[in-house]
């Protein structure tokens, strides 16, 4: 099981590693959804500092969505999910496989995009938000890690998965988007007035989340596998 | 008459049988419309006749009616693609009436929703004055709403029936697993914000007769599900058999066409 989800996620590793298309095409492309909240609001009113959890957040939210597309595309060129099923591994490790890897990811990606609004928005985090920013993103990227993961299962192979897939996903991830913005709100303390103690409710309820799509996913992964 | 009286029970695979009515209409059904009408007519008479105007909200109270009846059902619709849903995962129970069942309900759940959605932004614009607010109880319905139009979606995409009926009812049922987490994630969201400013229904007092009046639409409402159900099923069984059929037809024309070659 372990050996077999390792394998999976090395593998999508060293495919993206090898044909960079997240890092040519996708984090740029985060870059520009940045650049473009700017021009939609107003940069001199500290509105984009405000509204920071928040744009951080539905930018990382499209980077997923480009992120699973491109995590279930490489499966389906060249018949791959085909062999993953007659490579006799196990499906639920599969599913965890692709999870983790998707997972590492987009914390790289967070990473950068935070970097991009601490150097293009002038939001700052204070020391005693650190732990709750970091727990939320921890939290958030597993739950958008498994939910993608097996939305994207669901999707592929479909001639209009490229359509159909964000209308899925998107209304699934809603309580991460909240959860996310609500939580980094409390640790940069944008909102005057709000502690950093509110911040954790909406770690559980992200932990929550991340436990009901892991488990999901690791069930429903077989059926999903089964039908190429 | 119940939807499954007239389905030839089947087995997960094969080709379907022909079902035994060729129309979605019988003499149960269209005595239950007649009874739909009827249950419509006597909302009527007491939705706009019978009970009083509401001292705060005028006649706007009047859609009341409509927008409990309709979001009773679609809950209830959307219930229904659950179960049909984790019936059709289990083994035991596959059988490819319970995707049906699963697919016509969410049709119908999100027809209800609609209703809904559109007599609570009329009401909305009578009594507050707006179309939209962001309470928890609107921006989760609208939610249901996106939800399941893509649950739709997903089932329209052709391809392989049992493949296409597994991937709904993993679907359905992931769906049906968020309800809570949405739910609770918007209610923390506006009362972590505000307090809830408005209601829907004043708690303490509703007229008896409007009370009486709701319950009028409530049956109204579930008596037309019923009967949608009945021929939504129907023509989902017609479809797939006329699938099927004209498949056949087709290789029959095919084979005689071939016929002249093959013998001199």
């Amino acid at each position: 099981m372990w050996r077999d989800l390792r394998l999976v996620a090395a593998k999508d590793l060293r495919i993206e590693q090898r044909s960079r298309v997240l890092t040519t095409q996708v984090a740029p492309f985060a870059l520009m959804v940045l650049i473009l909240f700017a021009f939609a609001l107003d940069p001199d009113r500290g509105i984009l500092e405000s509204a920071s959890p928040g744009l951080f957040w539905v930018t990382v939210l499209f980077v997923s969505l480009s992120a699973v597309q491109r995590s279930f595309a490489i499966e389906v060129a060249d018949g791959g999910r085909d062999l993953l099923r007659l490579s006799g591994l196990e499906p639920a490790a599969i599913f965890l496989g692709k999870a983790l890897a998707l997972a590492v990811q987009l914390a790289v990606l967070e990473v950068l995009l935070f970097a991009g609004v601490v150097v293009l928005y002038g939001t700052d985090l204070k020391a005693g938000g650190v732990a709750l920013a970091l727990a939320t993103a921890v939290t958030a990227t597993i739950g958008l890690a498994t939910a993608g993961t097996l939305y994207g299962a669901l999707a592929a192979g479909l001639r209009v998965r490229d359509t159909l897939l964000p209308l899925l996903l998107l209304p699934i991830l809603t309580p991460v988007l909240l959860g996310c913005t609500r939580a980094f709100e409390a640790a940069l303390g944008t909102t005057v007035g709000t502690p950093i103690s509110d911040g954790w409710p909406w770690v559980a309820l992200l932990v929550l989340f991340a436990l009901v799509y892991t488990a999901g996913g690791a069930v429903a992964f077989g059926p999903l596998l089964e039908d190429a | 008459m119940s939807p499954t009286a007239t389905m030839s029970p089947e087995p997960g695979s094969g080709s379907p049988r022909r079902p035994s009515v060729l129309s979605t209409g019988t003499r149960a059904t269209r005595i239950l419309g007649i009874l739909v009408l009827l249950a419509f007519g006597w909302l009527a008479l007491f939705g706009l006749v019978f009970s009083p105007r509401d001292e705060v909200q005028k006649d706007w109270v009047r859609f009341l009616y409509l927008h409990v009846g309709s979001i009773f059902v679609s809950y209830m619709a959307f219930g229904v693609t659950a179960c049909a849903s984790a019936l059709y995962l289990w083994k035991r129970t596959r059988s490819l009436v319970w995707d049906r069942v699963a697919g016509a309900s969410a049709e119908i759940g999100v027809l209800f929703l609609c209703i809904t959605l559109m007599t609570g932004s009329l009401w909305g614009k009578g009594t507050w004055g707006v179309y939209w607010t962001w309470d928890a109880r609107l921006t989760t319905t609208a939610l249901l709403l996106v939800l399941f139009i893509g649950y739709l979606a997903l089932r329209a995409v052709d391809g392989d029936r049992e493949v296409r009926a597994k991937r709904a009812a993993i679907a359905g049922l992931v769906a049906a697993a968020d309800i809570p987490i949405v739910n609770q994630a918007i209610n923390w969201w506006r009362t972590l914000h505000q307090g809830r400013t408005f209601r829907i229904l004043g708690e303490a007092t509703i007229d008896g007769l409007m009370l009486f009046s709701v319950f009028v639409a409530l049956i109204a409402f579930a008596l037309l599900y019923v009967w949608l159900m009945i021929h939504r099923l129907r023509v989902a069984q017609m479809e797939e058999y006329l699938e099927a059929k004209g498949l056949e037809v087709a290789i029959a024309e095919r084979l005689a066409e071939a016929d002249p070659v093959t013998t001199p």
